[in-house]
């Protein structure tokens, strides 16, 4: 007699066997009524009362899944028997293989009746692409780059410069000390007359440094660590370092200069084009 | 009698209009697909479409063509709702049929044609779905072997045939739109 483990280990392979039966009718195609239903229904039947852990239930629901669609297989069979495309398809097998090409190109001619479409240009479209061809601009004047964004200018505080990175968080006082130092050692190379052309000073590797190292440079004219040098017929600015801040300079009053630093003049600059 | 004279001839107008709209539509490729739909062609010809379609279809007997209509269902129905008729697809096929040497000049070898027949004739007789590998073998009997997966691709490209990812061989939109597969059948079985 069998124990009741051997049993339900039987019963799993009988499950297995049949969805594996039942998935080469629904993948190869073959006949589904070769599955006696009734049969199998009667084998889930009997191996049911077995099923206690969650894995075997999920066996027996897959086997019932399986079936169900050979019983649809079943009713597809049935249903296309009954129309009247229905060919016993074991003679219409035999007849393509004993069939000749040329007769069977001239059946297949017979009952073929290929889409009629035009891909062809309309005068339409071609009057159209025309008025379209006229129009465009040449590509010398599509490909201009894109014109220098306007700005609009307003007072900006200090710590929206820090926000934006035009000013550092270390002490101001700091960063206009070792920038004079660095005037003078510039000055001392590359200068003449103790003095160096503004954006020779200014100008670094990207915009947005060179604008904090203009904004910097204002501070040290205003404070009195440098001086500007303005030759406005040969449009050149200079900047002379003084070897002490001048508090004063003189009984001259103070006067701003604007300068502008704008991309353009910076990419002019880095071209050789700007002094 | 003017009056009447003057309605027919306004009508006439009115659909003369309607039939360019539909053979532009229905001629010339709009989507990636040729043909076009049913509530495509209400949205453009108006409500009254079927009957726009109906003339055209007349007019077109002259030329050998027709508006092949396919509906969702596959099959032809015997009087279609609107609703099936904005569902279903419209295109212009030959209403004859060609000769060999006609195929031919269309692009299509005897050998590439033969092929199709019997790749749809098979799938036909198998209720609308084979395996690849048997459809290989069937052609591997008349066709050089290098060139049968090639062919069946080219039937898939075409839109004769689509295949799922288990390798299964289905008909395509392009076979219900151009063959008649119950002729087909019956005239391959009376050879």
């Amino acid at each position: 007699m069998q124990s009741k483990k051997e049993r339900a280990k039987f019963g799993r392979e009988k499950l297995q066997r049949i969805i594996e039966m039942c998935r080469s009718v629904e993948e190869r195609s073959l006949d589904p009524f070769l599955i006696n239903v009734e049969e199998i229904i009667s084998i889930i039947k009997e191996y049911f009362p077995e099923w206690e852990i969650p894995e075997d239930l999920c066996l027996d629901a897959e086997t019932i899944h399986h079936l169900a669609s050979v019983i649809k297989l079943q009713s597809e069979w049935v249903k296309h028997r009954s129309t009247s495309l229905y060919t016993d398809p074991f003679l219409l097998e035999e007849k393509l293989t004993r069939i000749e090409k040329e007769e069977i190109v001239e059946a297949f001619l017979q009952a073929w009746h290929p889409i009629v479409e035009m891909e062809q240009i309309s005068l339409h479209s071609l009057a159209e692409a025309t008025r379209y061809w006229e129009s465009l601009l040449p590509l010398k004047e599509r490909w201009k780059g894109f014109p220098p964004a306007e700005v609009e200018t307003s007072l900006a505080t200090r710590e929206e410069l820090i926000r934006q990175r035009i000013l550092r968080d270390k002490a101001f006082s700091e960063e206009l000390e070792n920038l004079w130092q660095e005037l003078k050692v510039k000055v001392g190379e590359k200068g003449e007359n103790g003095k160096i052309h503004y954006w020779d000073f200014v100008g670094a590797e990207n915009y947005e440094e060179t604008v904090h190292r203009a904004f910097l440079t204002s501070f040290l004219v205003t404070y009195g660590y440098a001086t500007l040098e303005i030759h406005p017929l040969e449009e050149e600015i200079f900047i002379k370092p003084n070897e002490k801040p001048i508090t004063k300079i003189g009984k001259k009053q103070l006067v701003s200069i604007p300068i502008t630093v704008s991309p353009e003049d910076w990419m002019k600059w880095k071209k050789g084009e700007l002094k | 009698m003017e009056e009447g004279r003057a309605k027919v001839s306004k009508r006439k107008g009115y659909y003369a209009s309607k039939i360019k709209r539909a053979v532009h539509m229905l001629f010339y490729r709009r989507h990636k697909k040729p043909g076009v739909k049913g509530w495509e062609l209400r949205k453009v010809l108006g409500s009254d479409y079927p009957k726009v379609l109906k003339i055209l279809d007349d007019y077109l007997k002259a030329l050998d063509l027709q508006v092949k209509t396919v509906f969702e269902e596959e099959k032809a129905l015997e009087k279609p709702s609107l609703e099936d008729l904005d569902k279903a697809r419209f295109y212009i096929t030959l209403r004859g049929d060609l000769t060999p040497k006609e195929a031919k000049m269309i692009g299509w070898r005897i050998d590439d044609l033969a092929g199709l027949a019997i790749t749809i004739a098979y799938i036909i007789s198998k209720k609308g779905k084979v395996p690849r590998k048997e459809v290989e073998e069937l052609l591997r009997d008349k066709l050089p072997g290098w060139k049968v997966g090639l062919n069946i691709d080219r039937y898939i490209r075409y839109g004769y045939l689509t295949q799922d990812e288990n390798e299964q061989l289905y008909l395509d939109w392009r076979t219900r739109a151009e063959v008649d597969q119950k002729a087909l059948i019956d005239l391959i079985l009376s050879k």
